[in-house]
Parts: C-alpha cells; structure tokens; sequence
C-alpha cells in the first residue's frame, strides 16, 4: 500500500479516493440521524415512555424534523459574544467528529492470508478512508481539536454559564485524554503498529488475538470509561449539567449552530464506537461461515458498533450523573495510574515473550514488582500520614 | 454488585415496560386521562326534567364571580309560554371565557342549580367573539345534554357533567350528604345520586358517637370502627373538607 501516493497518483486513485469520502460523509450523516432516533427510542423505552412516534414509521424521521426545524430557526449572537470565533466554534466541533471515523476500517477480509486489501477500479485499496502511517494518533488529536471547539464556544459566548461549562469541559477532556492515551499505548504495543490497518491485522488471525483478550480487559474498560467522558456522554455530561449550567457551553447557541453541536455530540459517540471496535474488538474481524468474506466483515464490523452505541445509551439510562470532584478523582487517582500500571505489566510480558524467559525468571521479575509496589506503598502512606500531621499541627498552631 | 444491578434494572425495562407491562405516556390528543371527580370545565345551564329552564335571572352568580365574568340579565316570564318555572328567568346569560378562572363560586351561588360545571376544559375559541358563550350555547340541548361547539373538543361519556358542588351539601348546609336528596332532577339525567365517596349517615353516628363517649377504650374501639366504614367509602373524609361558605 502506498498511503502518500509516492508511486504516482492516477485519475483512478483520485476516483477512489472521491467515492470514500461521499460514503464516509454520507454514512456518518445518516447514522448520526438515527443514532439520535435510537437513543430516544430505547431510552424511552428504558424509562417506560415512548419515543418519538409522530414523523416516519416508529419516529424514525424525527432527527429529520427537528434537524428542518433547526435549520430555519434564527441563528441567534449575543450582544456580547466574539461574534468571528462565535461562529467558527461549532465547527472546530463537527469537522473533528467526522475526520475520526476517516482512519476506521469497516471491512476487508483480514484472515487466511489475506490483507484486506479490496480492487475497486483496478486499484488495489483499504475499505478505510485513509492508512496515516501516525493511524490512532489521529484520533487522540482530533478529540484534542475537538477541545477547542467547546471551549472556544463557551468563551465567546460572552455569558456566564458557558463559560462554566466550558472550564469544566476541557478540564474533563485534557484529564481523561491521558488515560485515553495510556489504554491506547497497550494496545500500540501489542500490534507493534500506529497504523489502524495493521492493529486490525495483528487482531485478526483468531478472537484470542482481539486485543481486549490479548492486552487484558483493563485496557479496554479503561478506553470505554474514559471515551465516554471524552465524548461528554452521561454519566460523564457535568459539562452540560441542565440543572447547574443550563446546557453547558452551547447555552447561547440556537438554530443551525446549535445543531452542529448536537450532530457532533452523538457523531463522536458512533466515531468512539468505531475507534473501540478497532482497536479492541479486531474491527470488521470474525467468522465468514457462507458466502463472500468480504460482506461478512462488513457485517461483524456493524454489529460491534451497534453493539457499543446501544451500549452509551444504556450507559446514559442508568447511571446518575459524576460530581464534578468525583470525576476528577476517578480521571486522575484511578484510571490514569491503573493504565499505567497495566502498561507496565503488558510491557513486561512482551519482553519476556520475546527473550523466552524461563518460569524461574518470570518469578523473579515478578517477585522484583510485588517488592517495588509494597515499598512505593509503604512511602506513599509514610508520605501521607507526614503530611496529614503536618496539617494538625499548623491547625493546632493557628488556633 | 451493587452498581451493575441498576443495568439490569433498565435492560429489563427494554423488553416488559414497567411492573404491569404499560408505558406511562397517555398520547393525549389520541386518548385521555380520566378527569379529576371534581374538575372545573365550561359551564352548562341546566334544565328540570320537564324541560324548564332552571336560570331564574337571579345574578347571584354574577354578582359573586371574583373574575366579572358573567353577565346576567333577568326578565319576567311570558305569561302564556314560561321560560322557567319562577317568576323570572335569565334572558341574557353571557360567560366571558377570556376572564372565568374556573373557581365555581357561581356554580355555589346559584339557589337553584341552574349553573355547573362540566368536566370540559378543551375549547380552543380562536377569536374574542367565541370566548363569550351567549344563553344559547350555555343551555343545555332537548335530551339534558350540552352543546356541542365546533372548537371544544367533546369525547364519548365526557358529556356526563357533573354539577359536584351541591350534591356534596346537605339541607343543614354542611358538606356531608345526611341521607336526604336536597337536589333536583335534571333534564337528561334524573335525579342524580349522591356524589361518589360522600359518607352515608351511620358512618356520621359512629363518628359522632366516638367523639362524644367518655370511655377512652370505647373510644378507641369506634373510632377503629369509623375507620372501617370509611374505607368502605373511599375519599369520605377528605371529600368532608370543602363544605364552602356555609359551614
């Protein structure tokens, strides 16, 4: 495969590469359309309503409707906003969502030698947009953008309240990107590659090699937990709190606007998905039993992704919402140094596999880290008790 | 595990709805919520069973309306063709529906039953000509029912209004109906039954007798005993309460 186009770039690439984007693009409208009608439908569900049953069959029309309604309402700018970075806001949030999903493999038959590559117009492709050789650093950077979108929208808003929400949100977004970061640093390290296509390759020889079995599911619940609080999804959504904030950082934005907030909000949900099924569910990977390989990963790789976004949504019907020092707690005290942790130790067993430790090495080493963890305890509690007697003291002293 | 239960919880959800297998959701304009016993909707002027008009042009109503509302007009009666059976009857009888506040105070001044209530509170007038029902549309039609306007929204059975306040006073002017019917008939309906949930006399006896016995345990007993008789009777004991202005 040739990524850059080194080896020339022909008026049949450039067709290909055309007809991805327009499926991609379209593909990420229309899901985006009935993911909305989704979560509604089975949230209601849920919490024995009903949904939305007025437009279309079952109310599947409704994100249609509000999405009409939205588009000729007034775009409304405050007095007091920075009306240039007012506008560009929504968008610094919308065209992040969709880049994302650019660097997801939906299909292609990965095993039995294959390499998942399909012809389209005599041209050897990726059934994904594109193969960046930096492949899941994209993704880690694009959520970073998407930081600026929010909380560029919540500065320019001249408003109180948007600015609150902003403040949290990015807190929320840079504090859990490190543990985005950490659980993805595991999966890097047993795929040995960046690159999405060769993570999924690595996967796809059997399920055993999926990476939420092969790295331990640490990894995988950590990337879930923390993907949720950087998509602002409940129970991570303090950002937007309608009780405390009104709605966050989009409070003063209404019509076409508002709705490229919305759209992006649930965009990144299905992006998440996507990015969680690649790289820890083997992508379009899974048993071809009849017929063509090819629609059957098309297939497995959908029905993982249903998978994960009926899974937000159910994660937003049960769960109350964090308090804002609870989610700090869990982002910094918990998650962040169990990924660490995990690296470590997934580290340790690729080592091992590669020098073939002995059984007697193998305890040794992990003899050496039961000692390292009970003395960095030891001084962390010495620490901690040295300082809470400190505390009393200048209390005491004050007094 | 405590914190993964609450999704099963709502997994379960997904397939039975709630306990009974229901949803919650009423979709209104399709169907309707069972009103409240004693709901306040468009007024209706009533009839006797033989067709006479019950409105003796008193303006009590009027008069008694804290929104001024109403405007009443009495006038005699034809001496050949009598509108009611008074000396008088209501020949202008006007209800402003861009001022009422539905407090039914004219449905309690009124000494002859002649204004209530009905349970309708969809009627959507979409001018200020329409929100003032005149005599005509007021009056209930030859069968005792009401009019039926082409803006108010009349279900199946949601004609059967109810003229509440009365039927919850006794002649002594209390809340408690004492075994005694101190109402007329209407056209259409008869005379109606007392109010659903209003206590009969014994349960009154008990109660009385209860408050009135010296011997703690005797009143323990009965009081248990009042108990009872009330739960035949649901509602008895706070329906007692808004006796109006004559208690």
């Amino acid at each position: 495969m040739d990524p850059l186009f080194i080896s020339g770039l022909s008026i049949s690439v450039v067709i290909v590469v055309l007809i991805k984007v327009v499926v991609v693009f379209v593909f990420l409208l229309i899901a985006t359309m009935l993911m909305v009608w989704f979560e509604r439908k089975v949230i209601g569900d849920m919490q024995n309503r009903i949904g939305p049953n007025r437009a279309g069959p079952w109310g599947i029309l409704q994100t249609l409707a509000d999405g009409i309604k939205l588009f000729f309402k007034e775009p409304l700018i405050p007095d007091r906003a920075d009306s240039r970075i007012f506008r560009l806001a929504p968008y610094l949030s919308f065209v992040p969502a969709f880049l994302v999903f650019s660097i997801v493999p939906v299909g292609g038959v990965f095993r039995d030698g294959h390499d998942g590559t399909v012809s389209i117009l005599g041209h050897e492709t990726f059934l994904q947009l594109a193969d960046p050789p930096v492949g899941v650093l994209v993704a880690l950077a694009m959520s970073s953008i998407a930081v600026y979108g929010v909380m560029l929208a919540g500065w320019s808003s001249g408003s109180k309240y948007p600015l609150l929400g902003a403040v949290r949100a990015s807190a929320q977004m840079v504090s859990y990107e490190a543990a985005l970061g950490l659980s993805v640093v595991s999966v890097v390290l047993l795929s040995g590659s960046l690159r999405t296509h060769q993570i999924v390759a690595e996967q796809s020889q059997s399920i055993w090699h999926w990476t939420i079995i092969a790295a331990g599911v640490v990894p995988f619940v950590i990337f879930l937990m923390a993907g949720t609080a950087e998509i602002e999804r409940p129970p991570f959504d303090l950002l937007e709190a309608e009780q405390e904030l009104v709605a966050g950082f989009n409070t003063e934005y209404s019509g076409i606007r508002f709705a490229l907030f919305y759209l992006a909000s649930f965009m990144n949900t299905i992006t998440t998905s996507a990015i969680i099924v690649t790289l820890f569910l083997g992508g379009p990977d899974g048993p071809a039993p009849v017929g063509p390989a090819l629609i059957w990963s098309l297939f497995w790789f959908f029905a993982k992704l249903t998978v994960f976004l009926f899974v937000f949504v159910w994660f937003r019907a049960t769960l109350p919402r964090f308090r804002y020092d609870q989610l700090m707690d869990l982002g910094w005290k918990v998650l962040i140094p169990i990924s660490l942790g995990w690296l470590l130790v997934v580290a340790a067993i690729r080592v091992a596999n590669d020098r073939s430790y002995t059984f007697v090495q193998i305890l040794l080493v992990a003899l050496a880290g039961a000692v390292v963890l009970a003395i960095a305890g030891l001084l962390l509690s010495a620490a901690m008790r040295t300082a809470q007697r400190r505390r009393e003291l200048e209390a005491v002293k004050g007094a | 595990m405590g914190y993964l239960e609450g999704f099963g919880v709502t997994f379960r959800k997904l397939f039975h709805g709630s306990e009974d297998g229901r949803v919650v959701t009423v979709e209104y304009p399709k169907k309707k919520r069972p009103k409240a016993i004693r709901f306040h909707g468009r007024h209706v002027l009533n009839r006797y069973e033989d067709g006479m008009e019950k409105c003796i042009g008193c303006e009590l109503c009027a008069g008694v309306c804290p929104a001024r509302c109403i405007y009443v007009r009495g006038k005699d009666n034809p001496v050949d063709d009598p509108v009611s059976p008074g000396e008088r009857y209501g020949f202008i009888y006007e209800i402003n529906y861009l001022r009422c506040i539905h407090c039914d105070l004219c449905v309690e001044a009124c000494p002859t039953e002649a204004i209530t209530e009905s349970k309708l509170f969809e009627f959507s007038f979409t001018n200020r000509h329409d929100a003032i029902y005149t005599r005509n549309e007021l009056l209930v039609d030859d069968d005792g029912k009401p009019k039926r306007l082409p803006w108010e929204d009349w279900r199946e059975g949601e004609d059967e209004h109810t003229s509440a306040w009365m039927r919850a006073t006794a002649p002594a002017g209390s809340a408690q109906y004492e075994d005694r019917v101190a109402w007329a008939g209407e056209l259409g309906y008869g005379v109606r039954p007392p109010e659903h949930g209003q206590r009969l006399a014994e349960d009154l006896l008990v109660a009385t007798d209860a408050a009135q016995a010296d011997d703690p345990e005797e009143q323990v007993r009965q009081g248990v005993e009042a108990q009872t008789h009330g739960d035949i009777h649901p509602h008895g004991h706070p329906q007692g309460g808004d006796s109006g202005p004559h208690s």
